[in-house]
């Protein structure tokens, strides 16, 4: 996390995306890539602004991007770095199991920006960002189905994929990806 | 001799043989021709899981044309339906529900297994998917195929087809015991149903 | 079925309340759990009670596409508040993904969204080739964009012959099959396949285009647009379709954007929002068309902007025919391509490099993207996380139709059960890609 939050947060971001955008002063003032943006860390990735905010402010990181012109998530997902040794990740924010990566969306001008939020294995929680983009209500839910990563302040955090009373998380690296025998569950037996 | 009716006069049976009737009439046995009737007017469950549904659909539709095999109606109720076509992959969600449109559908019962995701599971090897449907249900006839085309979905039911005529699956469900097991209770008022059918 | 201890009166005030997205009493989203509702021969159910009544429909359900369930919670033919329950088709394919290399990882996701698996195939081969920084040859990139119009010709003629017939036009499912069937045997011609063709790889297209490619394709778009004004004969101006779907299952701009809606639905609000012209991938910034939107956002808005993009598609593939260049289909890049399937027959090099990039894949640099493209749903997205190795360590697909889904609830408040049937075909979600 820096310190010059309180300024940074003022800045436009980087314009990206294909189409050339001059109304994005920061982008020609800057130069080259900020270190931070919305006052955390932030990192370039092919040519895509990331940003790396803690737990802690997280949601405020969204809700500053929404305040931005960022009109809509587009994406929610988590991935498993279970044994993945080398990560692109900036000087200061630790490496966790889980990530939780979030898409969104400007349209005027048309740009895009990544959030990557670390989640420790021990204490997999975030907060929801249901309040901020009620449309991630779907995609949060599959994240915790698919890994155990619980939303707090989620109105309905129920699996949504699987079974209701599935066991484990099958998108986890350490959950098997072979078959398993058939469960059935309260089918009604031949008659 | 007397006049049978749905012979005509039977006078001259004696002198010409079949010769001598009013009609022509075939002999058949009773289960050839149920069976015939049987092939003839199979109504499918509609039963679209994944991709295979979208095929099942084109050859519901004007070019492939399933209303020459008499089965342009598919039913959505399983209580109407006399065969399902598990169309697509079929999760662990869905196998209790699929099993429980199987045990809802009327006795005689078939399954057509499309697509190698119905069959085997397919490329998905993985925790999410059925290995296959006749773990669930009993499977008549495996079209193969990724979606198979419609035309392998013809040849599936004329492959159908062939075993209902042949009597084939009533002897398979005989032999193991198969079958829903539905039986036909007597009520007031009522002479009991006699079932000559195979059996 | 299942009868609730609401108080009755609270229909009235569901009715009248704002239609409002964040938790409340009034929202359109009945948060239940659905493996919780009790059996209706375990509830005494009183026959004379106007109490709201949870209602269940699907999976199986010849108007729910597949295998989508709905919960309703009614009050006598009015819906107060619905669920959407999903999770029927869940095959684990972002597991699988995992399993299969870089360039076996299109024939896995080209199963997702089964009605247009040509553009699942392109966003992730764009993805890997972001990673991997390499272009792709003109060629490659207009026989993408041309395959790519004529798949969504396809699909929005599904959707035409399933809302037709969701809305009790039963025939429309033969003029819908009829067209899609023309469309197919052109895809059918170049991939080899009817669907899940795996068609665009990373580094370009399977195969060049067959001979003879411009006078198919280009009966194809002769044979098409008096097909197509048959259904504005048909559907367009018939008053009992258009009673059906006018003013049912309306929602706007700002809904839309807040559930990261995309797509027919956005556009059919009004809003111009296309990825092919706003952020244009492959050659869509060198050709011409228009973007289709609606005014008032309901159900037969929805149906026209389909109707119309079908159209603009025409007018694209006829461009794309046009300005067709010569060259290479795919890169040559031996590191990604394979060689010629000639050159496997004469040469004992080929042979071994053919075996190894099939069975090992190549080797994609370590990092991060998310690309999009506009599929016939909305923007269909990609995120493949690649830690260095021939197989990528997380691939995610976004699907349009998982999150135009969140509408359903909003679009049905307050419409009556017959709605609910044409909100569904309205959205268009294909399972495949819900569930994924």
């Amino acid at each position: 996390m820096s310190e010059e939050s309180d300024t940074a947060v003022a800045d436009t971001p980087v314009a990206d995306g294909p189409v050339a955008d001059s109304e994005a002063p920061a982008a020609a003032e800057a130069g080259s890539q900020p270190e931070t943006a919305y006052g955390v860390a932030v990192t370039d990735s092919r040519g895509q602004m990331v940003l790396h905010p803690d737990r802690e402010t997280y949601v405020e990181t969204i809700t500053a991007l929404r305040d931005d012109g960022f009109v809509s998530v587009m994406d929610l997902c988590g991935v498993d770095n279970l044994n993945r040794v080398t990560r692109d990740l900036p000087v200061g924010v630790g490496a966790e199991r889980f990530e939780v990566v979030v898409s969104l969306i400007a349209h005027e001008p048309p740009r895009r920006i990544r959030v990557r939020v670390q989640i420790p294995e021990n204490d997999p929680t975030v907060a929801s960002l249901f309040d901020v983009f009620p449309g991630t209500e779907n995609l949060e839910r599959e994240t915790w189905d698919m890994f155990g990563v619980t939303f707090d302040g989620h109105p309905d955090p129920s699996r949504i994929l699987m079974p209701p009373d599935w066991q484990g998380h099958p998108l986890r690296k350490d959950f098997a990806v072979g078959s398993v025998p058939v469960q059935f569950k309260g089918a009604a037996a031949p008659r | 001799m007397p006049r049978i009716p749905i012979l005509g006069d039977t006078a001259e049976i004696a002198e010409k043989g079949l010769g001598g009737l009013e009609h022509n009439f075939l002999t058949a046995r009773i289960e050839d021709l149920v069976n015939w009737s049987r092939a003839r007017s199979l109504m499918p469950a509609t039963f679209g899981l994944a991709c295979c549904a979208i095929e099942m659909m084109a050859t519901g539709g004007s070019h492939y044309d399933i209303a020459r095999f008499g089965m342009e109606t598919f039913r959505a109720s399983p209580r109407q339906a006399d065969v399902m076509i598990v169309s697509g992959r079929v999760s662990q969600k869905m196998a209790p529900v699929l099993r429980q449109i199987y045990d809802q559908m009327m006795e005689p019962k078939w399954v057509i297994s499309m697509g190698v995701c119905a069959s085997s599971g397919g490329m998905f090897n993985n925790y999410a998917i059925v290995q296959g449907v006749d773990q669930i249900v009993p499977v008549d006839v495996y079209a193969p195929g990724c979606p198979p085309g419609p035309e392998t979905l013809l040849h599936a039911i004329v492959t159908l087809h062939k075993m209902i005529e042949s009597d084939e699956l009533v002897k398979r469900r005989d032999a193991n015991g198969g079958g829903a097991g539905v039986t036909v209770e007597q009520r007031d008022g009522q002479t009991a149903t006699q079932i000559v059918l195979s059996r | 079925m299942t009868l609730l201890d609401t108080p009755s009166d609270s229909a009235a005030s569901a009715a009248s309340a704002k239609r409002v997205f964040l938790r409340d009493e009034t929202s359109a989203v009945l948060r239940v759990d659905e493996s919780n509702i009790p059996l209706a021969e375990t509830v005494d159910i009183d026959p004379m009670s106007t109490a709201p009544m949870i209602v269940n429909m699907g999976p199986v359900h010849p108007s729910t596409h597949g295998v989508l369930r709905l919960v309703l919670e009614m009050q006598g033919e009015q819906v107060l508040r619905s669920k959407p329950v999903i999770g029927y088709l869940h095959t684990g394919m972002e597991k699988t993904g995992e399993q299969l290399s870089f360039l076996q990882g299109t024939t896995n996701v080209t199963r997702m969204d089964y009605a247009s698996p040509l553009f699942n195939e392109l966003v992730f081969s764009l993805a890997t080739e972001k990673l991997l920084n390499i272009e792709v040859p003109p060629r490659a990139q207009w026989i993408r964009t041309m395959m790519c119009e004529l798949n969504r010709i396809s699909s929005h003629m599904l959707f035409q012959a399933t809302n037709g017939m969701d809305v009790g036009a039963v025939s429309m499912m033969l003029y819908g099959n009829r067209l899609r069937e023309e469309t197919l045997r052109i895809l059918e011609k170049v991939t080899g396949l009817r669907m899940n063709h795996n068609y665009i790889r990373p580094g370009g297209v399977a195969v060049d285009l067959p001979d003879g490619w411009r006078e198919d394709i280009g009966g194809l778009l002769d044979m098409l647009p008096p097909l197509l004004d048959e259904f504005d004969q048909l559907l367009t101006g018939q008053p009992i379709f258009r009673e059906r779907l006018q003013g049912v299952g309306a929602i706007n701009t700002e809904e839309c954007l807040a559930l990261g809606v995309t797509g027919p639905i956005l556009r059919g609000t009004g809003y111009a929002w296309d990825l092919r012209r706003d952020m244009p991938y492959l050659k869509y910034d060198e050709l011409d068309f228009d973007v289709i939107v609606g005014s008032y956002g309901d159900c037969f808005d929805r149906y026209a902007v389909r109707l119309a993009e079908a159209r603009e598609s025409i007018r694209i593939v006829r461009q794309c025919i046009e300005k067709m260049p010569t060259g290479d289909y795919r890169l040559q890049d031996k590191k990604v391509t394979p060689p010629p399937r000639a050159r496997i027959d004469e040469s004992m090099e080929a042979l071994i490099h053919h075996f190894k990039i099939f069975t090992e894949g190549f080797k994609v640099p370590e990092g991060e993207v998310y690309v999009s493209i506009e599929s016939p749903r909305g923007e269909l997205g990609c995120y493949v996380v690649s830690d260095g190795g021939s197989h990528p360590h997380r691939m995610h697909i976004r699907a349009p139709s998982f999150v135009n889904l969140q509408t359903m609830p909003h679009m049905m408040q307050d419409a009556l059960v017959a709605d609910v049937v044409a909100i569904i075909s309205s959205v268009d979600p294909v399972l495949g890609e819900v569930d994924r």
